[in-house]
């Protein structure tokens, strides 16, 4: 994981070598010749050249294999492209100096303070790889721990919800009536969860509310629901009064006729209108001999829709069936 | 058109595939069975079975895979995708891919041998949940510039046509309840179909793009 890269190193020694080199002459301890200077520095860029493009190979190719996760790729290739502009940076140093050196303009002093800086961005280029090594652990380390967090949260979710209703199922096995409840409240959350990238807002959204107004339902009266929203708005009076109606509607439906299969609700939210549509195959029921003291149809429903300057229809026979039709304008178009 | 159908089943749950052809137990007859791509594949070129019944997820590939490998050696192999899932881009990405219908695990048996004999006839089927996602992905105006009517927009009757099947409506009381045809019904849907597929409205394209489908 911390292997070196030896392309920098590589950069990095032989621009050492050329500071040690040209400091040493600056003191006059070696005395060379421009044809020798000339040799040296040659050698010191072509050991450079070598080192840096053989060093990025391995590095490279160690890395790629033995770490699989993309984040320690692209720091390989990181470390590669580092190492090519420290070659880079060798290169023009050691022209810039070459030239200084040929005009003659490398006065004693001047000589010192560029050997000095050269002396510098060699070990910075040497310690590089050991900087770039200890980023890559890091990266390394939070997309493991990232990795881990997550698995433990699917892991806490799974045994909250699938393996306590699987428990449950077991325990009611001789009742199918509560099995199949179990099994569909079961299924529509985990359905939520997998599939929803944000959380449901039952309170701030229309579309949720008709939605979690169908699965209370459905888990209160044992009756499924199949429900299906076409669009959204905000919840607002008048489309709380709509899905207050529809909760009515719904109710009904799952009380006197889930017999017949399930209870469907499917609203369309455009701009501006909203419609939502209660459908059931039940035994239906004559809408004009409605009881007066039957209040969910006449107070909660159709009252209520016309209250909020909606309109609620209900068409029904006996023998085939029920469908509440809600529709309601909504507010500033 | 014959009254038996034939089917390969597709999907990678054994007990699944044992529920469903216990199912269609005499009024389909089952060809074949496989529980990945690759067998899929060879399955179907081999039975050439009327309709390919086709799980959406699978290991290596799902059912999209199953239907561009298949369609390059029998391009009028049909298929009907049968699936749990009900996410919106799985839906529709295999239907954009070429399956002539959706429909959910949970439909009834006489229902889903009612759904292959509809793919067999070359008519299509929609799910109420296939019926919403489809108006929900046709809903909003486009700029007109952009807009190619033929493909891009449905027409107030298929529109109504699909509310009601998303209020779970059969085909024969839809076409009661609207006065027209059950033959109308269906070329409404199959003209929904091919709008789906061909579609290049924004929101399909992306949920296509979102299963590397687009080229």
């Amino acid at each position: 994981m911390t292997r070196p890269n030896l392309g920098t190193l590589g950069t990095g020694t032989a621009v050492l070598v050329l500071g040690v080199f040209l400091l040493l002459q600056a003191n006059g301890a070696i005395e060379l010749n421009g044809a020798q200077s000339l040799t040296g520095l040659g050698a010191c860029v072509i050991a450079a050249l070598i080192a840096s493009s053989f060093g990025r190979r391995i590095a490279l190719r160690g890395a790629e294999p033995e770490e699989e996760d993309l984040p320690s790729a692209a720091l390989a290739r990181e470390a590669g492209r580092i190492s090519k502009i420290g070659f880079a940076a060798g290169i023009l140093l050691g022209a810039g100096l070459l030239f200084a050196w040929a005009n003659g303009s490398l006065e004693a002093v001047g000589k010192v303070a560029l050997a000095a800086l050269v002396v510098t961005v060699a070990l910075i280029l040497i310690s590089a790889p050991f900087w770039i090594a200890m980023v890559r652990r890091l990266g390394t380390e939070r997309v493991a721990r990232a990795r881990s967090e997550e698995r433990s949260e699917v892991a806490a979710h799974l045994h909250d919800s699938v393996l306590q209703t699987l428990a449950l199922i077991q325990k009611r096995a001789d009742d199918p009536e509560q099995v199949a409840r179990l099994a569909r409240r079961q299924e529509r959350d985990l359905r939520e969860w997998l599939t929803d990238d944000q959380p449901t807002r039952p309170d701030e959204r229309l579309a949720d509310a008709l939605r979690a107004a169908a699965a209370e339902i459905e888990d209160s009266h044992g009756a499924p629901i199949e429900a299906i929203v076409v669009g959204d708005a905000a919840l607002d009076e008048r489309t709380n009064a709509l899905v207050g109606a529809a909760r009515e509607a719904l109710t009904n439906a799952a009380k006197f006729a889930s017999e017949g299969g399930p209870v469907r609700l499917y609203a369309e939210i455009e701009d501006g209108e909203a419609r939502v549509f209660i459908d059931d195959r039940g035994p239906g029921f004559d809408p004009k001999a409605i009881p007066d003291d039957r209040h969910g149809v006449r107070e909660s429903i159709i009252g209520r829709m016309k209250r909020h300057g909606g309109r609620a229809e209900i068409r029904s026979e006996p023998g085939d069936g029920t469908e509440v039709e809600l529709t309601m304008k909504r507010d500033g178009r | 058109m014959s009254s038996t159908p034939s089917v390969v089943i597709v999907d990678d749950h054994g007990i699944f595939r044992s529920g469903v052809k216990a199912e269609l137990e005499e009024k389909v007859e089952v060809l074949g069975e496989a529980d990945s791509v690759e067998t899929a594949v060879r399955a179907i070129t081999d039975h050439a079975p009327d309709v390919a019944l086709l799980d959406v997820h699978m290991p290596g590939g799902g059912g999209v895979e199953v239907i561009e490998q298949v369609s390059k050696q029998r391009p009028q192999q049909r298929f009907l995708a049968l699936s749990v899932s009900d996410d919106p881009k799985d839906v529709i990405a295999i239907v954009r891919a070429g399956a002539r219908g959706y429909v959910t695990k949970t439909i009834t048996g006489d229902e889903l041998v009612d759904a292959i004999k509809r793919v067999h006839e070359g008519d299509a089927v929609f799910s109420p949940r296939l019926a919403g996602f489809v108006l929900d992905a046709f809903a909003g105006d486009l700029p007109a510039e952009e807009v190619d009517p033929e493909l891009d927009q449905l027409t107030a009757r298929e529109r109504e046509v699909l509310r009601h099947i998303a209020r779970g409506y059969m085909y024969k009381e839809i076409a009661l309840r609207l006065h027209i045809s059950a033959k109308t019904v269906e070329a409404h849907v199959s003209s929904v179909l091919r709008k789906l597929q061909l579609s290049n409205r924004h929101e399909l394209s992306r949920w296509a793009v979102s299963r590397r489908l687009v080229d």
